[in-house]
Parts: C-alpha cells; sequence; structure tokens
C-alpha cells in the first residue's frame, strides 16, 4: 500500500505569522487571545477573539493579487508558499498533472462578503469591485493556490464547519494513497472576524465573554479565531527519492455523521470516527500516544469528547495525553483540524506536547490528563487529531512519528 | 399567575416554540418540563429579547449560574419585567 507522508507545513495564526511564530506560541503556552482590535468592537457583546493580528496580507501580495484576495485567500496563499518553501518540492508538468489542491473553509470570504453588503444594503452603493464573486467564492483559496503553483489535478474546496480543515486533508491522504494523486497541498484557512460573523456567532449562546477555557470544570464557552495552515502531503517513496524532510506520517482517516443534532455533539458519532481512523491506520488503541482534542471548551463538546475518548481508548484513556490548543489560537473553524496537525507534527516531531492553557480546576466528567497549562516532553509515537463539526460532522486523521 | 401582558407575552413564546397550547404554561412550569433542549432554549431567549427590545444575559453554557434566572415560567417573567424596568 502507498504511504503519504507531510513534508512542508506553513502556519498563520494569532500566535503568530509563519510556522515558527505559531510553535513557539505552543511551546510557551502563549494566549493568543485578546481584546478584538482588528474591526470595532463597541456593538459587540463578545469583546475577545484570536485574530492573526499581525498578519497583513499588504505585506506579502501585490496590488493585482490583493484585489482578488479576500483575507482567507490571503493567509492560505502565504501557508502555501512557506509549505512549499520548506518541503523544497519543485512543481513541473508531469507532478503538477499529479497534484491535488484540497482546501477547507466553512464560510470563504465571509469578510468580502460582509463589506460588500455593508456597501449595498447600509451605504446604498448601486455597485460593487468587479471581482467580488472571485475573491467570496469558497473556492477561491483553492484556485489562486493550484495556479500559483501550477497543479492541474484533481482540486476542490472542503466545507464541512468546523471539521471542514480534516475533511481536505482526510480527502488529500485517500487521493495519494489509492494512487489517483502522487502529490496534494492541504489543509485549512478561515476567517468570520468580521462584524456580521461575530454577530452570528454570538447569537448562538456559546461564546465566552472572558476566555476559552477546554476540559476545566469552570469553562464557559469557545472563543473564534482565524488563521490557515497547509500542508505538502507527498506518495512516501517519491518524498524519499528526492531526499525531502519528512515531518510525519497520515496513516489513516475516519469520517462519520451523527444524523442527529444540528448543533449538539454525539459520543456515538464522534467514537466511530475515532475507530474508524485508528482502523485504517492499522493502529491499536494502545498505541495512541496524543490526541490533539477538538476541545472548544464548550461545555458539551468537551464532556462528549472525554466520553468518546474513554470508550475508544480503554484503559489507554489513563496514559494518553490530551490537549486542546483552542485555548491558544481560539477556535478557527474550517481551519482547526489544519493549524492542529501543526500541533500533532509538533508533538511527533520534536516530542514537544502543547498544553491546554487556562485549566483552572480538574473536571470530574473528563478524567483525562490534559497537559494542563505546560507543555511536556515525551516520547511520542502515534497521535490521533479530532474534529466535530456542527451539523454532526465528523473527521479524525491518525498520524504516526517518522524515523529517518 | 399568568395574567398581566409580559406573563402572557412571555409564555406565549414558550408555548410556541414547545408547540404546545398556552394553557399548558404554569408559572412553575419549567423548560425541562416542556422538553426545550439547550437550541430551543437560545430561539426563547431570543424571542424574547425581540418582543420586549431587551438584552438578556445568558450563556447556554452555564444556563444555571446565568445572571438571568431560567430555571421556570415566573422566574423568566420576572427576569424580563426587571429588565424592562432597567430599560426605563
Amino acid at each position: 500500500m502507498r504511504r503519504v507522508v507531510i513534508t512542508g507545513l506553513g502556519v498563520v495564526s494569532a500566535l503568530g505569522t509563519g510556522r515558527e511564530a505559531h510553535m513557539q506560541g505552543l511551546r510557551e503556552g502563549r494566549s493568543g487571545i485578546a481584546p478584538i482590535t482588528l474591526i470595532d468592537p463597541e456593538r459587540l457583546l463578545i469583546k475577545i477573539a484570536a485574530e492573526a493580528k499581525e498578519f497583513r496580507g499588504e505585506d506579502h501580495f501585490d496590488r493585482q493579487q490583493l484585489a482578488q484576495f479576500d483575507r482567507v485567500t490571503e493567509m492560505a496563499m502565504y501557508c502555501a508558499r512557506e509549505a512549499v518553501a520548506q518541503s523544497g518540492i519543485e512543481f513541473d508538468e508531469a507532478l503538477g498533472l499529479r497534484t491535488a489542491t484540497i482546501i477547507g473553509t466553512a464560510m470563504g470570504g465571509l469578510n468580502t462578503l460582509d463589506e460588500n453588503y455593508h456597501a449595498v444594503y447600509y451605504e446604498m452603493k448601486n455597485r460593487v469591485h468587479p471581482l467580488i464573486i472571485p475573491r467570496l467564492m469558497a473556492n477561491a483559496p483553492v484556485s489562486q493556490i493550484s495556479m500559483a503553483y501550477g497543479l492541474k489535478g484533481a482540486s476542490w474546496s472542503v466545507s464541512t464547519a468546523c471539521s471542514s480543515s480534516n475533511h481536505a486533508i482526510a480527502q488529500a491522504f485517500h487521493l495519494i494513497r489509492s494512487g489517483m494523486a502522487d502529490a496534494a497541498l492541504t489543509g485549512g484557512t478561515e476567517s468570520v472576524l468580521c462584524f456580521g460573523g461575530i454577530k452570528a456567532w454570538e447569537a448562538l449562546r456559546v461564546m465566552s465573554p472572558d476566555g476559552c477555557r477546554p476540559f476545566s470544570k469552570n469553562r464557559n464557552g469557545m472563543v473564534l479565531g482565524e488563521g490557515a495552515a497547509i500542508l505538502v502531503l507527498e506518495e512516501l517513496e517519491i518524498a524519499r527519492t528526492r531526499g525531502a524532510l519528512i515531518l510525519g506520517e497520515i496513516a489513516g482517516a475516519g469520517m462519520t455523521a451523527d444524523a442527529g443534532d444540528i448543533v449538539a455533539p454525539d459520543v456515538d458519532g464522534a467514537a466511530r470516527a475515532m475507530q474508524l481512523a485508528l482502523a485504517d491506520a492499522k493502529m491499536a488503541p494502545s498505541e495512541v500516544d496524543y490526541i490533539n482534542a477538538h476541545g472548544t471548551a464548550t461545555t458539551m463538546n468537551d464532556r462528549t469528547e472525554a466520553a468518546a475518548i474513554h470508550m475508544v481508548l480503554g484503559a489507554q484513556a489513563n496514559s494518553v495525553l490530551v490537549s486542546s490548543t483552542k485555548s491558544m489560537h481560539g477556535h478557527c473553524i474550517g481551519a482547526a483540524g489544519a493549524l492542529e496537525a501543526a500541533a500533532t507534527l509538533m508533538a511527533l516531531g520534536e516530542g514537544i506536547v502543547a498544553p491546554t492553557i487556562n485549566h483552572d480546576e480538574a473536571d470530574a466528567e473528563i478524567r483525562l490528563d490534559v497537559v494542563a497549562n505546560i507543555a511536556r516532553t515525551g516520547r511520542i509515537e502515534a497521535a490521533l487529531s479530532n474534529s466535530f463539526a456542527f451539523g454532526g460532522l465528523n473527521a479524525v486523521l491518525a498520524f504516526r512519528k517518522w524515523y529517518g | 399567575m399568568i395574567d398581566d401582558d409580559v406573563s402572557i407575552r412571555v409564555a406565549q413564546i414558550i408555548a410556541e416554540q414547545a408547540m404546545l397550547d398556552l394553557d399548558s404554561i404554569e408559572p412553575e412550569t419549567t423548560l425541562d418540563d416542556l422538553g426545550l433542549d439547550s437550541l430551543a432554549l437560545v430561539e426563547v431567549v431570543f424571542g424574547i429579547e425581540e418582543a420586549f427590545d431587551i438584552s438578556i444575559p445568558f450563556n447556554a453554557n452555564e444556563p444555571k449560574t446565568s445572571a438571568f434566572n431560567i430555571s421556570n415560567v415566573a422566574h423568566i417573567v420576572a427576569g424580563v419585567k426587571s429588565l424592562i424596568a432597567a430599560k426605563g
């Protein structure tokens, strides 16, 4: 069976611009959550978020590109550039034909939509910029990346709310493993931190006004973030032949639907996704050293996810390390799984497990080692990364450490 | 007793969400009694906010510790009346 490895990674998040800034934030257990400053917070009820404050498209792209790019495309393009540079992969005509581009985003160009609805409904303008549609369409990040690198294989965008990235990465992985592609640029990108976007999230009443505290007894909701992460995936022998540095292996993926409630999570759907990922990876529950949790810090998600981990891992649930890095980079919705793949690769590659910060008080309903507040070191051989979306759509990735 | 305008309007909103007759709503009725889940609860809060042009402090993650007491219909009505009074 063909194997699939990761050879490049690019990241933008509230922890910083670039892979190393993001990883350094994770190692330090730094919070990227702060008072909202990129828009006027006056009429907001929830006034905190994990904004990628340092990231400005103007610093990275020219005027023509900026006219075509929403913020989600700017972040994805930055990450693709960083990932391709790290990988050292060179896309000639032949490889371009065999390379897929599959990117997750829940809301696509929401900032562009928000600005232009404001222009036509509020400012009463009768015309908007001619490139609004190419800027806001959900597949814009996919198309711009494929154009920038000449990637002519199967390419599409994936939109499954908070699972978008993991679904995208799972599909890219399956394309390469099955022989339909030899390489892929995959991951996710999201920015919903415009006025209309935050108002819509406020209305659900699941957001914390004061901080993201996953698995802590005093948790009181999620905190929105923005960011992107892009991975270069390659078939193992192709990566080896060109002497690529291998960051880790994707060994399996599991995907399920709860077919239950439009917002409430379900233990069974989450547990089945984890079981399928383990089976696909031929990984025993006892092998799993680390789980990057969905860990949104809502009352319901964290309780449900902990129950699913106990159900799937059995005795191993007592020793597995589980952390939610959303405590630091916020919930980046369609980019969440890709940002969390970065934390998982850090655990596998460096043996540094990112902590769950703001963990004030153990919760008897969780009963897991959540790597409270301070990063942990140790040998991590195998890991899972969970994403459980609104709408009951679950996607779990199984990773292995690469020795080479 | 559900006999003043505010109480009746609140009871109507809850009854509509629970798909029940207004007669089924008593002051002591809890939202659990009516089988309202957390999403329905959020819709009830929104319905009341819109009806009275008030803003209710409510977080679905901690419904029991929110400043607004939603433990039964009488408490909700009392909370709504004080928010209307505070609005002036």
